[in-house]
């Protein structure tokens, strides 16, 4: 197929989102892998569109790690996920917007089987009464973070510091985008573009002037899967679901890769590391790899926050290339500093002595 | 290093590298290969296959595939005793279909 006739096809996979008033629920898992990248989201959202993101630190995980992985049954999955509902009732609101991939499939599993079996809605209805002494309800609106990132693509880019752009030669940078799985695979209406051809980070790398790669196995998992890494022994296959990613974008030459589900931007950064060390191979240029980024980060470099204050120092593969590409000012002094300017402590560097 | 896990090997097929001149052959000798479901009646019938690695369904599967040299280890126990043909719900003649992809591919390595 044609490119254009892939953007006609997107174009035509839209929904209609809120614009405002959110019930925020944070990953429980990003927040170890990617520190910043939540905290950034609620201030562009408040600060930078002065939106209302409202957020309580009473709600859980949603219990997706342990669902996928069997072991905990689907009802108790859905009886956490009816007191999220619950809080977000609790505190006024009607929109529903979550962190992770993972969740939001979750979610909209959830909604959807309860749509399909009433009589397993009056359950859950009665496991939440009993549990927690909660009322009972549905989200109006369900929607992934990325999903409002997208939505206002147009007014960040318009404060754009930065855009995706090579600073020296004025060449677009060529940008991969990985979905998550769970973003439409599943239930292809409920994201932009469909399971086939979301649109969603191609919508954000336009928009800000990057250059979106159509590669072989765009479509295909990160190899996080759950199960796959787990137990030690299946890793290989989670590695091996990279390492044909990787394969596929090599003859792109990307020079980074945006992602919106929290597993993705994790396997697909570290195994590089792991790819270097068992096959001595890396992707990106000069010996390095290619840099992976979640979406709030992109969007916080677009809108010109201090790489480190986006906590991008804690990523496996170096992120200075990119930064010197873009012209993104940064102190290499100030990297592995924290709070207060204390030492956070530094990587060893891999054997290969590349990353 | 050991991380106690390591790449599985790809089991990408390269249909660039098909051989469908081969293939084009054998349907034109014997279309009814086309019509085979993998549904799996023959392999579960033959007696060769119960001590051998003998399986047409297999052996279908990877001259699809442009495996020749692994369809025709699928194939080499066959005692050409016909069970096969008696089972297959799509009625295709499986000896004769063996019989021809020995003739077609028998020089693959």
């Amino acid at each position: 197929m044609i490119y254009e006739g892939k953007q006609k096809i997107w174009s035509e996979y839209q929904k209609d989102i809120p614009d405002d008033h959110y019930f925020y629920v944070r990953s429980c898992i990003r927040q170890s892998f990617f520190p910043a990248s939540e905290k950034v989201f609620l201030d562009i959202a408040r600060n930078k569109l002065g939106k209302d993101f409202f957020e309580t630190e009473h709600h859980t995980t949603c219990g997706g790690i342990a669902y996928h992985s069997d072991a905990i049954p689907q009802e108790t999955s859905m009886t956490i996920i009816a007191r999220q509902f619950a809080l977000m009732h609790k505190y006024g609101y009607q929109n529903y917007v979550c962190s992770c991939i993972t969740s939001f499939g979750l979610y909209t599993e959830t909604l959807e089987t309860w749509r399909e079996f009433p009589e397993l809605e009056a359950r859950i209805k009665e496991n939440l009464w009993k549990s927690c002494k909660l009322e009972f309800a549905k989200p109006k609106y369900l929607a992934h973070a990325s999903d409002l990132i997208y939505k206002f693509r147009n007014q960040i880019a318009s404060q754009a510091k930065f855009k995706l752009i090579e600073k020296k030669t004025g060449r677009p940078l060529r940008v991969v985008e990985h979905i998550g799985c769970h973003y439409a695979k599943m239930f292809p209406s409920k994201g932009f573009g469909g399971a086939e051809y979301p649109y969603v980070l191609a919508g954000m790398i336009e928009a800000w002037g990057g250059e979106v790669i159509d590669y072989p196995e765009r479509r295909h998992c990160c190899g996080f899967g759950f199960r796959q890494y787990l137990v030690k022994s299946n890793r290989g296959y989670s590695l091996s679901n990279t390492h044909k990613k990787f394969e596929s974008m090599e003859p792109y030459k990307p020079d980074m890769i945006i992602t919106n589900c929290p597993g993705c931007p994790y396997f697909l950064d570290r195994w590089q590391y792991v790819i270097s060390e068992i096959e001595g191979k890396t992707y990106g240029e000069n010996g390095h790899g290619i840099p992976v980024f979640t979406y709030e980060e992109v969007a916080g470099l677009v809108l010109g926050y201090d790489p480190w204050d986006l906590g991008l120092q804690v990523h496996q593969v170096s992120v200075e290339p990119l930064l010197d590409k873009m012209g993104v000012p940064y102190d290499p002094q100030m990297k592995y500093k924290g709070k207060n300017n204390k030492d956070i402590g530094r990587p060893e560097l891999p054997t290969c002595a590349c990353l | 290093m050991d991380f106690g896990f390591s790449l599985s090997p790809s089991s990408r097929i390269d249909l660039d590298l098909f051989d469908r001149e081969k293939f084009r052959q054998l349907t034109e000798l014997e279309p009814d290969v086309l019509k085979c479901m993998a549904c799996g009646s023959c392999t579960a019938t033959c007696t060769a296959g119960k001590f051998a690695k003998n399986s047409l369904r297999s052996a279908i599967l990877y001259l699809q595939n442009g495996q020749s040299a692994q369809a025709l280890e699928y194939l080499k126990p066959c005692m050409l005793c016909g069970k096969c043909f008696m089972v297959c719900p799509r009625g295709i003649n499986t000896r004769h279909l063996i019989l021809s992809i020995l003739k077609i591919y028998g020089d693959a390595k």
